[in-house]
């Protein structure tokens, strides 16, 4: 198979940047999308040509380091699918394929294709997690937990942290991604216990970090790898405004509103 | 405009340290769905025009919704839902502009529920309607516009018959409710999940009555010129 | 000879991790802060250990090359986590799943470090749920399990087909608790190019900022490599493409022996190679042969029909079916531990019956298992994994039998630690995939993340204080050292070597072709002359690379190929160190199958007299050949015998 790449080349963060034109033959339709661009990279590098730099770690859909805004889809055409997974037997013989990286104010390039996720890492920090240390735990069967319960905390927790949400809003919004955790947590007892906490701290450093608003398009949704349901913004909101109005006050901590 | 960039921006920052993400988006949610009820309300009213009593009912409404005090507070109350519901509208907006500083090269081909992107133009257009609608019965009401010769200013009857039978009005009345509609169309079940109404149970009744309500709402208002037009 | 003792308190093997903590000496809290740790890589051991001994008090800096520690590849573990909870009140105990973790490690690990794993497995399902890691549940609201692997108990936690991701997602959430409290720095997208010995100490690491391409200089009291396994050495390996042996590597450079190092663990349910530019291989949980029957046509003509897609599969009747695990391992059948069906998956290949357009293939077949329990319960059970299947090979499962061959996925061996989990660098320790310590020549099925959980939460945190306790005087370490200045220097030198070679091959090249020498000649099966050769080969591939290298890019600057380049070359080395292992284990054990140690039937033939050792080498600079040592191995509760699974 034949095909035209245009990529977003960009030397580093401080680098304007721009689509760069490459041709690709005789790619096999079962390569993935990375061999694909490993292929390039191959010749690019022949040519004595910097090759195009990309996130991939584990190329089988669970890590989340891959990103790339594949012809105006994250994680390119297929649903439920990381970029990864993707083969070429998704595109036709002769295509162009633009490929860009994700695009958000709170994910700057660090190059080409690469952006800066931490801001996720910071999201977590703030409160992504139960406060037990590994020690002084009660048996793991000591709280039943409602399979149902279980089932769609598992449903949110499946969450890879790719950013393909954020990419994908039309508000760079990170709203997905947050209420997947919030959801994961809040659904099990072990979590609940901060969940009011939790929440507030969350959506705080969310906003903070400069990621935009839900405008309830559901485009996450649509393209969320592991399918993550916008089920989770709506219980993240409720989290959200119960913790807002009916929290007790915490002694040192005070929240905006 | 009534709110000038430049005044927004200043109330963003502000608002920004007070009113999280979801807060602002709550407050429109709620203003938003206020004006729902309202719509309904007013709809109501405007389909008396085509009672066919000469305008007896109708006047008789407006009439009431004009003198009744409690109706009276709950005017303050509306606009205040309108000032709100467009505040924050902008707000969220802004922030949302300001997220991603640089735009993709290629179009999105994201799935989206239909419209969704499109909330806040929709918006503009039905606010600019409301500006027309403003000039044309409230300030006339309320004494800031002259009416037009020959009619009272609190004779809203007589007032939309004539702006009926003008086809440039009515035409813009039409476009206008047909992006309501649009509006309403994505707006009410958006609001429900941005107060934490979701649930995979009943997510798809939600999904149908806010599409019935749309077309409902903004099929109601739209039969009355094509009434005018075509019965009368 | 380093006399290699593992200083496991001497009484009943029961005891004796009760025995040492009773004994163990501890850091009183105000001291804890002035203590400075290096814990590199974030996966599940790396990770937990970071997040616990943060807990503690400890200073800690986390490095990973990821650009999030959530990256790290314990995240594609799918079956499970083994823990002897005997939840299912199935006769399980902590006797038993340590007595099965050193049988299936053919016995060639050390009993008292396997002991202390199994006891300590059911704390870790304790922490874990606690985290609120969803594993799978039943109706009642309890935890369910299932059987993995070949065991005869149901003691596998899981959590879908994704439970090293939910299991890394609890140890970074717990990290990054530490990380908001200060305890933990984290320090991503960094590669540890070296360990510093300061008066034979680990007194810290040469770090290279993969963004900026800063050399940086990081000391501690202590360092702990969290590194993970070397699957990537075979470059087609079902391991994450960063995954790397260079922070391990540059330990044993610096004297910590390395352990076992041909142990490697080829894992029997992988989705086969398709083609010459591939670049990964893919592994699909094990678990699928819970239900799963294994066959190859039984008439070599039908398998050249089926290779050259004249016939489906569908089209074979069974009597013409050969269900060959079944058929030699009638008590096992489909579910004998992974080194056994791999071998024989190749056996049946090398015959000619492999199917496949490569011919290099066998069937996994959920036909009868759907026709038994319906295709809903296969689709709850398994629909990801015949998703992810279908997505890659585009061939729907359900209708179809799947296609399988082995790769190679986990590697047992590793840096040499003691009961400590420290290696023979005093202050140096090793957790997790990238120790050697407990699974011998093979390991069982979901005993990977319970190995690298108790590492982190429960076996370092206690074990390194005794160390530590010996530290509480010793100020922060200077960076300006000389020893420092030196590594510097070496790691600067290296890398201006690597870009100034000029040469006209990309460091895949050089990869993909160590890979195709380590395949063949130290894969699945292993014999003298080839492994001779392959130190030939080897040694040739060295010098080309060293020659004939291309890295483009600047040193200053994010550049993959850069990266590659250092941990390719590192690879090259390993293998070097492989094959030598591979050479002087004269016996078949787990993993490592030596053609001229099998039965007349062709098993795998053990020799416990000559071979009860583990094999700890040293390096002896790149001139000259490694030393290897001996720690003999006594079974003291088990006694081996040789497996059979007949």
């Amino acid at each position: 198979m034949i095909f035209t790449l245009k990529i977003w080349r960009q030397k580093n963060a401080a680098d304007k940047g721009g689509l760069v034109t490459y041709k690709v033959e005789d790619i096999s339709a079962d390569s993935s999308f990375f061999e694909m661009l490993d292929m390039l990279n191959q010749q690019l590098i022949a040519q004595g040509v910097d090759p195009v730099a990309f996130d991939h770690d584990c190329r089988e859909g669970i890590c989340g380091t891959c990103s790339l805004y594949i012809n105006g889809r994250p994680h390119g055409p297929l649903k439920g699918v990381t970029t990864c997974q993707l083969h070429m037997r998704s595109f036709n013989n002769g295509d162009t394929i633009f490929i860009e990286p994700w695009r958000c104010g709170a994910f700057p390039v660090i190059k080409d294709l690469i952006v800066d996720r931490s801001a996720f890492d910071k999201i977590i920090q703030a409160g992504g997690y139960v406060s037990v240390n590994s020690g002084g735990i009660p048996d793991a069967n000591t709280i039943p937990v409602p399979k149902p319960d279980s089932d769609a905390a598992f449903d949110a927790a499946a969450c890879i942290g790719c950013g393909a949400c954020v990419a994908s809003c039309p508000n760079a919004s990170a709203m997905l991604f947050v209420s997947s955790k919030i959801s994961h947590l809040a659904l099990l007892p072990q979590g609940r216990v901060e969940a009011q906490h939790r929440v507030q701290q969350m959506v705080s450093t969310m906003d903070s970090l400069g990621f935009g608003n839900c405008s309830n398009t559901y485009a996450c949704e649509a393209e969320c790898p592991k399918e993550i349901s916008v089920v989770n913004i709506a219980r993240m909101n409720r989290e959200f405004l119960a913790a807002l109005l009916f929290a007790e006050k915490e002694k040192q901590i005070s929240f905006s509103l | 405009m009534f709110f000038p960039i430049e005044t927004i921006r200043i109330m963003d920052s502000s608002a920004r340290t007070r009113f999280s993400s979801i807060t602002s988006k709550v407050i429109m949610a709620l203003a938003g769905l206020f004006l729902v009820t309202f719509l309904l309300v007013h709809l109501g009213i405007n389909l008396l025009l085509l009672a066919g009593d000469g305008g007896q009912s109708f006047t008789a409404a407006a009439g009431f919704m004009a003198t009744n005090p409690v109706i009276r507070i709950f005017e303050v109350v509306l606009f205040g839902g309108f000032l709100l519901h467009m505040v924050f509208g902008l707000i969220v907006t802004l922030r949302n502009r300001a997220s991603r500083p640089l735009r993709y090269q290629h179009k999105s081909r994201s799935e989206t529920s239909p419209l969704s992107k499109y909330m806040f133009h929709s918006g503009v257009v039905v606010f600019v309607f409301l500006i027309l609608h403003f000039i044309d019965f409230y300030f006339v009401k309320v004494g800031l516009v002259a009416p037009p010769s020959g009619i009272d200013r609190h004779d809203f009857y007589r007032r939309s018959i004539l702006l009926f039978s003008d086809k440039g009005y009515s035409a813009i009345y039409l476009v206008s409710f047909l992006f309501l509609g649009f509006h309403l169309n994505h707006a009410v079940q958006a609001a429900f999940q941005t107060i934490g109404v979701s649930h995979n149970k009943y997510i798809g009744t939600i999904k149908v009555v806010s599409i019935l309500y749309a077309i409902i709402v903004a099929g109601g208002f739209m039969v009355i010129p094509f009434w005018f037009i075509l019965v009368r | 000879m380093i006399n290699l003792n593992a200083g496991a308190p001497k009484v009943p093997l029961a005891e004796q991790w009760a025995t040492y903590k009773a004994g163990c000496k501890l850091v009183n809290p105000n001291n804890k802060r002035k203590l400075d740790i290096i814990v590199v890589g974030t996966g599940l051991a790396g990770a937990s250990a970071a997040a616990t001994l943060g807990q503690l008090g400890y200073n800690v800096k986390a490095f990973c090359y990821q650009d999030t520690p959530r990256r790290a590849h314990s995240i594609a573990a799918q079956g499970g986590i083994n823990a002897a909870k005997n939840y299912q009140n199935d006769g399980d105990n902590v006797y038993r799943l340590f007595y099965d973790t050193i049988k299936g490690g053919d016995y060639r690990a050390r009993e008292s470090n396997v002991y202390r794993l199994a006891s300590i497995s059911p704390e870790i399902i304790d922490l874990c749920v606690a985290q609120g890691v969803p594993f799978a549940r039943e109706y009642g609201g309890l935890l369910a399990n299932r059987s993995f692997g070949g065991t005869q108990v149901s003691r596998t936690f899981y959590a879908r087909g994704q439970t090293g991701q939910q299991l890394l997602i609890g140890a970074y959430s717990a990290l990054s608790r530490q990380i908001a409290e200060g305890t933990v720095k984290l320090y991503n997208r960094r590669d540890i190019l070296d360990v510093v010995l300061v008066d034979g100490r680990a007194r810290g690491v040469i770090a290279r900022n993969l963004v900026t391409g800063e050399i940086e200089r990081h000391s501690a009291h202590a360092v702990v490599i969290a590194s993970g396994g070397y699957g990537n050495v075979f470059y087609l390996s079902t391991n994450a493409m960063g995954s790397n042996i260079t922070p391990a590597w540059s330990a044993y450079k610096k004297g910590a022996l390395f352990a076992n190092p041909c142990f490697t663990q080829i894992h029997p349910t992988c989705i086969p190679v398709h083609g010459e530019f591939q670049s990964k291989l893919t592994l699909m949980s094990e678990s699928l042969r819970n239900d799963g029957r294994i066959w190859v046509p039984l008439d070599k003509a039908d398998a050249e029909k089926l290779r050259q897609k004249k016939i489906r599969p569908e089209d074979i009747p069974e009597s013409k079916r050969d269900y060959y695990l079944e058929r030699r391992y009638p008590a096992f059948g489909n579910l004998v531990p992974r080194d056994v069906a791999s071998r024989a998956a190749k056996e049946r290949c090398d015959a000619g019956y492999g199917v496949g357009t490569t011919g290099l293939a066998v069937f996994l077949d959920f036909s009868d298992a759907i026709k038994r329990l319906g295709k809903e319960a296969i689709a709850a059970r398994y629909g990801n994994l015949f998703q992810m299947y279908e997505q890659i090979v585009a061939d729907n499962p359900y209708n179809t039998p799947m296609m399988i061959y082995p790769a190679v996925h986990y590697t047992m061996g590793g840096l040499w630690v003691d009961y400590e989990l420290m290696t023979t660098v005093p202050g140096l320790y090793a957790i997790g995939e990238c120790n050697f310590s407990d699974h011998g020549a093979n390991r069982l099925g979901a005993s990977a993340l319970m190995q690298g959980l108790a590492d982190g939460y429960f076996v370092l945190p206690y074990t390194i204080s005794g160390y530590l306790s010996g530290e509480i005087h010793t100020p922060s370490i200077p960076t300006n050292l000389p020893e420092f200045e030196e590594a510097v220097r070496n790691v600067n030198d290296r890398l201006n070597r690597l870009k100034n070679t000029n040469g006209s091959e990309s460091v895949d090249h050089f990869h993909r072709k160590l890979g195709k020498i380590m395949w063949e000649y130290c894969g699945m099966s292993r014999n003298e002359a080839g492994l001779n050769k392959a130190i030939g080969l080897i040694d040739e591939l060295k010098k080309e690379f060293a020659a004939n290298v291309n890295v483009p890019g600047g040193l200053k600057e994010y550049n993959p190929e850069l990266e590659k380049a250092w941990r390719v070359q590192d690879f090259i080395e390993l293998g070097d160190l492989m094959v030598r292992d591979a050479l002087q284990r004269k016996e078949s054990c787990g993993g490592h199958f030596r053609e001229e140690s099998q039965t007349p039937d062709h098993e795998a033939m053990r020799n416990d007299d000559e071979f009860a050792f583990v094999a700890a080498w040293q390096s002896r600079g790149s001139g000259s050949a490694p030393e290897m040592h001996r720690e003999e191995l006594n079974f003291e509760t088990v006694s081996p015998s040789q497996r059979s699974y007949k």
